[in-house]
């Protein structure tokens, strides 16, 4: 049986299985994508941070840089040690402190502090930082990632929970270099 | 034998492929393209294959979760009877695998193969470079130690700084806020499922363009690609002066495969597996990550790169080298294939390999890092205290101390952040010393904060002692007297 334009009965049945297939596979397509973007979803609008204890406020002397770390507040029960975060603490005087995130402003290696220098070193690409975290020598175009703190029950509070990079430029969550203190 | 016959006949009646299969072997080839030149190709088949086989060994005993995998490749290593061994020829076949198709795509470049009609074929070859760097990258990743999770941060680090999405790629990479569990079974779905599905998949069109479109015939001087009539000059090539693929052609390959693989054994069973090097603990930062031999280069090219320029050249720079491979074959569609009528191609080809070659050779000694031991692990050499004062001596202390041998070497103990001061005293003045000292400048950072009075007046008094024998101290000429 041929239509009168032409199409036939099996052709507009083969092309309106075709279209079928095209609605089936984008209606799929919605939950898959989502599934995909889960770490950038809706439901992650509220950020992957919030305020964890690095310890007595006792462990960080006056005038001094010390090593702290903290359990990530976002784990899963297989992650094992990818979870523990460490990150640098320098109490200014007594009161102020900066926490600085361990990651090098450049590429994100580990830098390590330097008492005898006053300086923060990376061990990749020779990036260098002052002891207030900013930026002394090498390739970073900032100074190092800070973290937000507060002192609460004589504990020190940071807000964490995502690793800094250099991309984050803009985002509230890390001390910005323009509201930092100069000390 | 027979029964071997009959079979196959058995088969073959159901299957139809025979013939198929027969044309394809014995389809004829231009004499002269039976050339040791002619082997990269399937020996880097033959490498991928082997990769296939030993990643299922591997994947009979690797765990992908963050907390057990670095256990695993110990059991792997130590526990497991020649455990080793299947991760020395995994990782040696990864290696092997990279250089024999970089050696592939510069043989096909410089025997002009890309051009017309193969264009489809060197496009989908570059495909199959970027997805075996791709392989090569994510296997570093499942070999999840410290310079595994490093590496990672620094994929992050480049990523975010996509304008815009950045901080949306960085999570999507992965699977979360931090490196953890999720990043590593992505990175497992992607080098076990995702990028080894699609290579074959593109091996086999690539394959099929080499069968149908025929070998590349050697270049000559003077016989130049032409659309209008090339096809037909080959035809009548491989007609007047053609032999059957197999055997006339495919001896020489079954030979370098052969002598390929057994390499990748031997450098295996010599040299064992790669790694794992330590935990990947975050907490263990006494750590210098660096990546596998095929990345070095671009690990001296990101520590050189001028920090404005950094961003760009990351995000613009590959854009631009895969489009530049993607469009060659269009641009240079015809013309000379022989390397001695395409200087410029044959230069491009050179410096680009001294350029990695470079680079790769600088990333072995990181001259741009400082050497975080050298304040305590090198010592003065002993010329440099000789017959000083007590005030020069106390300066070699505070130069110790104070971490400057990180930078500076002297006599070639030490850093090499910063120029070598054997002769420093020869080309700066007192004055300049100590500006440089407490205001750094020129990439060095200023030390004021950092150092007293006293330590300065040492420090710039040893500072002053170092030059050569017979060499002049230099001098303000400002203040010189007439």
């Amino acid at each position: 049986m041929t239509l009168p334009d032409g199409l036939s009965r099996r052709e507009l049945l083969m092309k309106m299985g075709i279209l079928l297939n095209g609605i089936v596979a984008a209606v799929l397509a919605v939950p898959i994508i989502r599934y995909i973007l889960s770490p950038v979803a809706r439901e992650r609008k509220q950020g992957f941070e919030s305020w964890l204890p690095l310890g007595e406020l006792s462990q960080f002397p006056a005038g001094q840089t010390r090593f702290a770390t903290y359990r990530n507040p976002i784990v899963n029960s297989w992650d094992g040690k990818t979870g523990d975060i460490p990150c640098w603490v320098r109490n200014v005087d007594g009161q102020t402190f900066q926490v600085f995130a361990i990651n090098c402003a450049h590429l994100g290696c580990p830098v390590r502090w330097f008492p005898q220098s006053g300086l923060f070193m990376c061990p990749c690409h020779g990036g260098a930082y002052y002891q207030d975290g900013s930026r002394a020598s090498g390739p970073p175009e900032r100074g190092l990632f800070e973290y937000h703190y507060k002192v609460e029950a004589g504990r020190l509070f940071i807000k964490a929970g995502e690793m800094p990079t250099p991309g984050q430029k803009m985002k509230a969550s890390l001390v910005t270099l323009e509201t930092r203190r100069c000390v | 034998m027979r029964l071997i016959g009959q079979i196959g006949e058995w088969l073959d009646a159901r299957l139809q492929v025979g013939q198929t299969i027969r044309e394809a072997a014995e389809h004829p080839v231009p004499r002269d393209t039976a050339s040791w030149f002619y082997v990269f190709g399937s020996a880097a088949l033959v490498v991928f294959i082997l990769q296939i086989f030993t990643g299922i060994l591997l994947a009979l005993i690797y765990v992908p979760s963050a907390g057990e995998a670095w256990n695993s490749l110990q059991v792997l290593n130590h526990g497991i009877h020649l455990g080793w061994f299947v991760r020395a020829l995994h990782g040696w076949g990864s290696n092997f695998m990279v250089a024999i198709v970089l050696l592939h795509m510069v043989q096909v470049f410089l025997f002009g193969a890309y051009k017309y009609p193969r264009e489809l074929t060197w496009i989908v070859g570059v495909f199959l470079l970027l997805m075996t760097l791709g392989m090569a990258f994510t296997g570093q990743v499942l070999r999840f130690d410290q310079d595994a999770y490093w590496g990672l941060g620094l994929g992050a680090s480049i990523a975010s700084r996509v304008p815009g999405v950045g901080p949306a790629i960085v999570n999507v990479m992965l699977g979360g806020p931090i490196i953890a569990g999720a990043t590593l079974s992505r990175f497992f779905a992607m080098h076990v499922f995702v990028i080894p599905g699609l290579l074959i998949a593109f091996v086999a069109v690539h394959l099929l363009m080499v069968m149908k479109l025929g070998i590349n015939d050697w270049p000559m001087p003077g016989r130049v690609v032409r659309k209008a009539t090339y096809v037909q000059e080959y035809h009548a090539l491989t007609k007047k002066d053609g032999i059957p693929f197999v055997p006339g052609a495919v001896w020489k390959d079954l030979f370098f495969s052969a002598l390929v693989l057994l390499a990748v054994a031997a450098c295996a069973a010599y040299f064992g597996p790669f790694g794992p090097s330590g935990r990947p603990d975050p907490t263990i930062i006494q750590t210098s990550p660096h990546p596998d031999y095929f990345f070095m280069w671009l690990y001296a090219v990101l520590s050189l790169l001028p920090p404005s320029m950094e961003t760009p050249a990351l995000l613009v720079g590959p854009v631009i080298v895969i489009l530049a491979l993607l469009l060659l074959p269009f641009v240079f569609g015809e013309g000379e294939k022989s390397w001695r009528r395409r200087p410029i191609a044959v230069l491009s080809m050179m410096l680009i390999a001294v350029a990695l070659g470079s680079f790769t050779h600088l990333a072995g000694y990181t001259p741009w890092s400082p050497e975080m031991d050298a304040w305590s692990a090198d010592s003065i050499p002993p010329q440099f205290l000789h017959k000083r004062s007590a005030l020069e001596r106390q300066g070699a202390l505070v130069f110790q101390a104070k971490q400057c041998h990180n930078c500076h070497a002297l006599d070639k103990l030490g850093g090499q952040r910063g120029p070598a001061l054997d002769d420093v005293a020869a080309r700066r003045t007192q004055d300049q010393l100590i500006r440089q000292v407490i205001q750094g400048g020129g990439n060095m950072p200023a030390y004021g904060k950092n150092l007293s009075p006293a330590e300065t007046t040492a420090l710039v008094a040893f500072l002053e002692t170092l030059r050569p024998e017979g060499q002049p101290p230099a001098r303000d000429e400002s203040r010189a007297q007439p």
